[in-house]
């Protein structure tokens, strides 16, 4: 099958690459552009770990098409630190335990990153229902949940 | 002469004993002795068993034995 | 170690960030299939769709036109000859006559990109004669059922068992008739429960090359990297020491991942396409249908009872399926079942039964929640009917140091009391409950693991440390082994690097399982430290020209042991290490062993549940974890562990299950259908680590990674049956069969 030329930007930067047409977008970001922050954990839209940005709608990149990236804006994990500098989101899940095997992690970073976008102040069961797409299967999601919400706080310039 | 604390669907292969003595002063020797006195041992001591001594599982086939430790046989153990 | 000694810990029992955090939460760390190669292949596997079929012939002719296709194996491409186990690995890599359940591989295909790959497996054809099939674990043990592998059964079985019957095992003591004629209560009653799957998130993944010379290398994502190297190595009749396996990063592996699943085909495939490297991974439903899951239990358990909650004996004959392959953990199960109790007499029957499934692995303390979800169920029911807390009935039957176990031997150092009293007096407890709500209490055990280990640790030019270990970390291992290793040589954690390390930079180490990695890589790491200890302080000796006996180590600086040792001021471990290539060279430590002293975990967990009448739904409310740690080396990560586990306790429980079709398909192999709990399915996890220490560690760790898993099953159906009445025998706990309860 032929490829398709795609342009799009990632993170901040222009990237190009060739796409067969049945390459996900998750495909494209790991395997053309070295990005494997992006996980796949199921391929079928259950588990979050490819979850990504496109053009700021939180999506998951194993549904999407390479070829629907072009022209789009895509932010992945490797976007979340800016400039050197970790995301409260970031710092807040070494410092809660939030991670064990780390898998999920990404995913469920870029998720939480764009409910604290739409939403500074979420509540406990908030939180949990923004993040029922991603699935952890080290940690039972307590400590995520406590570092999502501190992190939020933190966001707000409260202390926790 | 150690008592080895056999599992009872074992008393197939030992006439019937649950208990059995063995000469040995290492876990090697009482493999070896068990599969010497009763050669139906031989398959299951060879498919993999824990010797348990004094409630901890032996580390390795020359781990000492003497008479006063209580030992068991085991299936066995590991872990996920 | 006495109490008061850890007290003057300054590190173990900290909560520092974990070394790896950084790389695990910017996308940087490295899984098993985030590594490429260069002029590397993809693989795609060719599986069979039916439970059980004679393979009749494999026609590759059209796959091996398609451009791009570099290599096809099948079974033919394996050396023959093996047996035991060997045998049943090779066979679950690969089918050879007969395709033993639906997800078995037949075939595998490497080309230039993954289509291309998928695109040949879909062009391999196979012609399969199907035969009968059985997947249920009373159907496969019935007498007339189909025989799945003839001669597979082994010494243990007596003569005239049904065909599928591979493994049995009777143990015990004590008269039990004479128990149960002893009791105030008799009572007897029969459980179920499905096969799980472990569910890690990341799927099997492995990048292998090896050439015509049999010399290879591997990157995977493992818990055991060794096991990796000596089951592929089998597999494929190559020489051990020539396969070099190097651990990636591991997304969750809860004994799923101590294994080898499809890891000798890239190996095979690699070795046919000219030595090009080849990258394998699975899909979810590949992982679903053709990976670790855990047997299927169908149990009978009777218990006699005194009127003040006395247990004067007990029975249990399990029935548990791990595939079509031997080794379902049925002894396992029953050595866990009755282990929380004093029995005064107690018989165990167990049967390992062949059914046309994927072959089991280890899961999170493999066998102990079926074992659990029935005795505690029985104990539960009992105690209620006696009109007795079960809290106390179980305080009143706990086992303690000395005791002897349901199993046999004698407990050494345990902490079951003082997890059901830490349990009692926890204000869960206190907390009102409304209506169609109800409390549920449920104790585990886990036997906990020491295995082979090999640890090895240098001192660098400027006095930092690193430590070189070989159990993967899965959950936070990279910290406790820099505690515990700063701690001993006292200085700072940030000083010490841990390195999970391949095969060919240490000694033979099993895997992360067993819970055993913080326990026996954090030994070796103590007594590697305390070897360069050593001989840190005798360099200090020379310098000061004393006897090295007269040096001691004190907060990461060797001085003179008391006055009479002269009088010099400290050496620091800096300054030694800056000097030691003019001093005698190179200061390191190593250990090897397999130790023992694991110290055994107990927990008890409190659930209390909503169920919605309408519907059956069940909601967890509260939850709560006590359990003995020994000693929590990083504290985070052991609740981490506990909390980890009572999540997948509550899946097993209530959502998840393998669902086979009448065909004998796997019904739900993807996530949507075979559901694990999510993030708005769970209450906050309250935990509470004991610490009971564990002598046989010098920092009394106790394995805490199984144990967690185990009480959620009967706690959740005790606390169903304590807000509803209904009492649930067969896992899990679906609405529609909570509500079919409600109606009964
Ligand atoms: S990989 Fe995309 S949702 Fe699981
Ligand atoms: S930390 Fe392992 S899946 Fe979330």
């Amino acid at each position: 099958m032929s490829k398709i030329h795609v342009t799009t930007t990632v993170n901040g930067d222009e990237v190009e690459f060739l796409a067969d047409p049945r390459e996900t977008l998750l495909d494209c970001l790991r395997d053309k552009l070295g990005m494997t922050g992006s996980k796949e954990g199921c391929g079928t839209g259950d588990c979050g770990a490819c979850s990504v940005t496109l053009d700021g709608t939180l999506v998951c990149s194993c549904l999407v098409l390479g070829v629907e990236a072009d022209g789009k804006q895509v932010g992945t994990i490797e976007g979340v630190a800016e400039g050197g500098v970790l995301h409260p989101l970031q710092k807040k899940f070494i410092e809660h335990a939030a991670l064990q095997c780390g898998f999920c992690t990404p995913g469920i970073l870029v998720a939480a990153k764009a409910l604290l976008e739409q939403n500074p102040n979420p509540t406990e069961t908030e939180v949990r229902y923004w993040l029922a797409g991603n699935l952890c299967r080290c940690t039972g999601y307590d400590k995520i949940v406590r570092a999502v919400m501190d992190a939020a706080a933190d966001l707000r310039g409260e202390a926790a | 002469m150690v008592a080895v604390n056999l599992w009872s669907s074992l008393t197939r292969f030992t006439d019937g004993a649950r208990v059995v003595e063995i000469e040995a002063t290492t876990v090697a020797e009482v493999l070896n002795g068990l599969v010497t006195a009763y050669p139906g041992l031989a398959p299951i001591i060879e498919g993999g068993v824990s010797v348990v001594i004094d409630g901890d599982v032996a580390s390795g086939r020359h781990t000492p034995v003497a008479p006063e430790n209580e030992v068991f046989l085991m299936q066995r153990l590991k872990g996920g | 170690m006495p109490k008061d000694e850890l007290k003057e810990l300054h590190l173990v029992g900290t909560r520092p960030d974990r070394p790896d955090g950084l790389d695990k939460v910017t996308g940087r760390a490295r899984y098993g299939a985030d590594i490429s190669a260069p002029g590397m292949l993809w693989a795609a596997v060719v599986r069979s769709p039916h439970a059980h079929a004679r393979i009749l012939k494999i026609d590759s002719t059209k796959a091996e036109a398609l451009d791009g296709v570099k290599a096809v194996v099948t079974r033919a491409d394996f050396p023959t000859g093996l047996t035991g186990e060997d045998w049943n690995l090779q066979e679950n890599t690969m089918a050879g006559e007969v395709a033993l359940y639906d997800g078995h591989a037949v075939a595998a295909v490497a080309a230039t990109s993954a289509l291309i790959a998928q695109e040949a497996a879909r062009l391999i054809e196979v012609d399969y004669e199907v035969l009968p099939h059985v997947t249920d674990v009373d159907d496969a043990i019935k007498p007339d059922a189909p025989a799945i592998r003839p001669g597979a059964a082994d010494a243990s079985v007596p003569e005239g068992m049904p065909p599928n019957v591979v493994r049995y095992i009777e143990f015990g003591h004590g008269d039990v008739a004479a128990g149960f004629d002893d009791a105030d209560l008799v009572m007897e009653k029969s459980y179920k429960t499905e096969a799980t799957h472990q569910g890690y998130i990341e799927p099997h993944a492995c990048l292998g090359q090896l050439g015509e010379d049999g010399r290879g290398e591997m990157w995977v994502c493992t818990q055991g990297h060794w096991f990796i190297r000596r089951m592929c190595t089998a597999v494929l009749g190559i020489e051990a020491a020539q396969l070099r396996v190097t651990p990636s990063e591991i997304g969750g592996g809860f004994g799923g991942k101590t294994t080898i699943f499809m890891e000798p085909l890239s190996l095979a495939l690699s070795r046919k396409a000219g030595g090009r490297p080849v990258k394998l991974v699975m899909s979810r439903s590949e992982v679903l249908r053709a990976t670790g899951p855990t047997a299927s239990a169908s149990m009978d358990v009777k218990i006699g009872m005194k009127k003040d909650g006395s247990i004067t004996a007990g029975r249990a004959e399990f029935r548990m399926q791990g595939g079509a392959f031997p080794d379902a953990p049925v002894d396992m199960a029953l050595y866990c079942a009755f282990a929380g109790y004093k029995m005064p007499a107690v018989e165990h029957i167990g049967y390992d039964v062949l059914a046309n499934r994927p072959k089991c692995a280890a899961y999170r303390a493999p066998g102990s929640p079926m074992g659990a979800f029935a005795v505690e169920s029985l104990v539960d029911e009992m105690s209620r009917d006696l009109g007795l807390d079960p809290i106390d009935v179980r305080l009143k039957n706990a086992v303690v140091e000395g005791d002897r176990a349901s199993y046999g031997p004698k407990f050494g150092s345990i902490g079951l009391v003082e997890c059901l009293e830490a349990a009692k007096a926890h204000p869960n407890l206190q907390a009102p409950l409304g209506p169609n709500q109800g409390r549920g209490v449920a104790c585990g055990y886990w036997f906990n693991h020491g295995g082979e280990t090999s640890v090895s640790m240098a001192i660098s030019e400027d006095g930092t440390a690193q430590v070189s270990i070989g159990t993967p970390d899965i959950g936070g291992l990279r910290a406790s082994i820099a505690l515990m290793t700063a701690e001993t040589l006292g200085i700072p954690y940030e000083d010490v690097r841990v390195n999970v390390v391949e095969t060919g930079a240490l000694g033979v180490n099993e895997p992360t399982h067993g819970s055993r990695a913080t326990f026996a890589s954090g030994l070796g790491a103590v007594e590697a430290a305390r070897q360069a200890i050593g001989e840190m302080c005798k360099r200090a000796a020379n310098e000061w020209g004393i006897d090295a006996e007269a040096v001691e180590w004190v907060d990461g600086a060797a001085q003179p042991a008391g006055p009479n040792a002269g009088k010099f001021p400290p050496m620091t471990i800096a300054e030694i290490a800056g000097k030691m290539g003019s001093t005698g060279g190179p200061i390191s430590g190593h250990h090897e062993s397999v130790p023992e002293g694991v110290g055994a975990s107990f927990g008890t967990h409190v659930v209390d549940v909503e169920v919605d009448p309408e519907t059956g739904r069940t909601t967890i409310l509260r939850y709560l974890v006590v359990q003995d740690a020994g000693r929590a080396i990083h504290p985070s990560y052991v609740e981490g562990q506990y909390q980890g586990g009572a999540a997948q306790g509550i899946g097993w429980a209530l959502n998840e299950e393998y669902v086979y079709g009448e065909d004998g398909r796997l019904q739900n192999p993807i996530f949507l259908d075979y559901r694990v709990p999510v993030a708005s399915d769970l209450p906050m996890i309250d935990t509470v680590i004991v610490e009971v220490p564990n002598p046989g560690h010098p920092y009394g760790v106790r394995g805490v990674g199984e144990t967690g898993i185990t009480p959620p099953l009967p706690a959740i159906a005790n606390a169903i049956h304590a807000a509803t009445g209904a009492r649930m025998r067969h896992l899990p706990m679906t609405p529609a069969k909570v509500l079919a309860a409600l109606k009964a």
